[in-house]
């Protein structure tokens, strides 16, 4: 059967230590004598045992069942998908570039970033200045606001074309809705949300790492016989290129066929929610708001308090839930995860949930009337009392320090 | 009459899932099993869209046997059918295989106007299989549904969310949409609905049921390895700042100075 030689234990070097047992996530490794063996029913060939076998005793055999559309030794060259809205570049993509420019460096090749869009011109010469060789610039009315069909055709269509080993993108909405689509049409794979990557010396590989199970555990991915290898990265994970007006690079106007540009969706409208000018997961600074906040009427005092950090509203599930707050501000696992340099957070408590939605924030403050309160345990800072006494005192002490 | 399907994950209950600092291994003592977290709001969107146009919903789902519990849940709700796709053959599958495998299954139930997924799974997070299944179907896709406005004449319109608001979207069925937390409040089972889930046929589907290529299935049909697993980096336990409150302003605003 196919799948008993897909992972086997070699007898003669496994020495019984028993390491991989607790590295299962699934339970599926057991004793039999003072040899490991695999419960097949419940093994899902995850991997998580084999790099905590010191003795190279599990081994996983596996297969490339398919090739990737470009071919694994033709690949080559770094590329970032950058993000317009309204033909600006999001901060997101100068990020990646930062990032890319140093994998490029590595290996030796160029950095490309591709930017669609219906006049961007301009931009694609901002990118040249952030870090990129080259920029491959395609550009249509169609083009104008994403649109999974187009964009996931042209881009398809232009990767075939370059060949490129890498790809980054942003894990933003349109990240994340058009990368998985490129991912399936070009046969190669896909690392969601990394917070670090790298080049494995050795194999000359990128090195994808990214939580799992709701950020309590980190796992890295490699993608090794298919190419491009694709990754994408939250908003604020990399800092952001920085940016030389004197650096010169080439920008490649790409033409492509009108049939690649049929949509089979029609984007109707779109509607702007303006309750606040800033989106909480590109904001740099957070307020947040939980329970302890009492009602709805005291949110007041945590917007003030936003107001003149000049930062974005946050808020836990409950208070959300509560209709106090928009879906729109909620941080934690069913809301948005966001890692800005200052997250404050007032009266919450720090449910698990929540914790993962920010705890990869620069700074932490958290207020608490709760000594107890989880929130504590990620805090760099924690004060415990009453914040209906600290916020007001906090806010006049700014105001009273910038005059 | 729509055919809906609803593509459904079980997970550990991500809570639960750590790593033990000390000895870097992960701790399972009493980890659940439960319906992905976004599934749950799947479900209920697809048994709104049943109530108000009429249709049959079925739930799919690739897993062990044991995750037939989250089919069962799922019926207990009002769900019409489950389908488990269970071989020995998917394990090992990443985002490439699974939505291969699910896109596979769901042709094999039938006719289908709309699926309609969660907008991703609490223990991967990746949010790629909905967008994949859409691609190895050649069907629409739309992501991050947060109201479904309107089902007329074999068209669909939704809202769906942005990171500045949302936008409004028309397609043609059949359709692939992801659904986010905001769309609607999941029912809680009625006791019909959990009497008549207990005895509910739950389809199996085997590898050899379906019209597909072995070389897509399962570890050879993913292109991406998990070569590493660890514990996050532990923060630091923070310092706690006391005192009257005007100390503790004074502090806390040198701590906001040094970020501005």
């Amino acid at each position: 059967m196919k799948v008993l030689k897909s992972i086997r234990i070699l007898e003669d070097k496994c020495v019984g230590c028993q390491a991989c047992l607790d590295a299962c996530p699934y339970n599926a490794l057991y004793m039999q004598g003072k040899k490991v063996k695999i419960d097949y029913d419940k093994c899902v060939l995850c991997g998580a045992c084999i790099s905590k076998c010191k003795f190279e005793a599990i081994e996983i055999l596996k297969e490339a069942g398919f090739e990737s559309v470009v071919p694994l030794k033709e690949a080559k060259g770094v590329w970032v998908l950058a993000e317009q809205k309204n033909n600006k570049v999001q901060p997101v993509s100068y990020e990646l570039l930062n990032k890319g420019r140093e994998l490029a460096d590595e290996l030796r090749v160029d950095l490309t970033a591709v930017l669609l869009g219906s006049a961007v011109k301009e931009e694609a010469q901002r990118l040249i200045h952030r870090g990129a060789d080259k920029v491959i610039v395609v550009e249509d009315t169609i083009l104008n606001h994403y649109q999974s069909g187009p964009y996931s055709a042209v881009i398809t269509e232009v990767i075939k074309k370059y060949k490129p080993e890498i790809i980054l993108a942003g894990a933003t909405t349109i990240g994340r809705s058009l990368v998985p689509r490129l991912a399936i049409k070009l046969n190669t794979g896909l690392t969601a949300d990394c917070t670090a990557l790298e080049i494995d010396k050795k194999s000359k590989l990128l090195l994808q790492t990214r939580p799992a199970f709701g950020g309590n555990i980190m796992a890295t991915i490699m993608c090794q016989k298919h190419r491009p290898q694709m990754a994408t990265v939250r908003h604020k994970v990399f800092t952001e290129a920085k940016e030389d007006e004197n650096r010169k690079g080439e920008i490649i106007e790409e033409k492509v066929s009108s049939e690649l540009l049929n949509t089979d969706v029609i984007l109707k409208d779109i509607v702007e929610e303006i309750e606040e000018t800033i989106n909480i997961t590109e904001a740099d600074i957070i307020v947040a708001a939980g329970r302890g906040i009492a009602s709805k009427e005291n949110l007041t005092l945590v917007e003030e308090l936003a107001k003149v950090l000049n930062g974005a509203i946050g808020a836990s599930r409950s208070i959300v839930d509560a209709g106090w707050v928009p879906y729109s501000h909620q941080v934690g696992q069913t809301g948005r995860t966001v890692c800005p340099k200052l997250y404050i957070a007032c009266g919450i408590s720090g449910q698990i949930q929540h914790l993962v939605g920010m705890q990869s924030s620069d700074v932490i403050i958290a207020i608490n009337k709760d000594p107890d309160a989880p929130i504590f345990k990620v805090a760099n800072y924690g004060v415990v009392g009453d914040l209906f006494k600290i916020i007001p005192a906090l806010i006049k002490y700014i105001q009273f320090s910038r005059k | 009459m729509l055919n809906i399907v609803v593509c459904v994950k079980q997970v550990p209950d991500t809570t639960d899932v750590r790593i033990d600092p000390k000895t870097n291994t992960l701790i399972r003592e009493g980890v659940e099993s439960i319906m992905n977290p976004f599934d749950m709001y799947a479900v209920e969107e697809a048994l709104r869209v049943k109530e108000k146009h009429e249709g049959k919903v079925t739930v799919i789902s690739m897993g062990p046997p044991q995750a037939e519990s989250v089919l069962r849940e799922a019926i207990s709700m009002g769900v019409d059918e489950g389908v488990l796709l269970s071989d020995r053959a998917f394990a090992g599958s990443d985002t490439w295989a699974t939505s291969y495998t699910l896109a596979k299954g769901i042709q094999s139930i039938g006719q289908f106007d709309i699926i309609i997924c969660g907008k991703q799974a609490a223990d991967g997070d990746t949010a790629q299989v909905g967008p994949g299944i859409a691609v190895h179907l050649n069907i629409p896709q739309i992501t991050y549904v947060k109201k479904v406005e309107n089902i007329e004449n074999g068209n669909i319109t939704v809202e769906r969310l942005i990171e500045e608001g949302y936008e409004i979207i028309e397609a043609s069925l059949p359709c692939l949409m992801t659904v986010v937390k905001e769309i609607n409040e999941p029912r809680i089972p009625s006791l019909k609905g959990m009497m008549r889930s207990k005895k509910a046929e739950i389809k199996a589907i085997s590898a050899a049921d379906l019209d597909v290529k072995s070389e897509y299935l399962g570890l050879d049909g993913s292109p991406t390895q998990v070569v590493k697993i660890f514990s996050p980096p532990v923060r630091q336990k923070g310092e706690m700042f006391t005192g009257e409150v005007s100390d503790i302003v004074e502090k806390l605003s040198n701590v906001i100075k040094e970020i501005k």
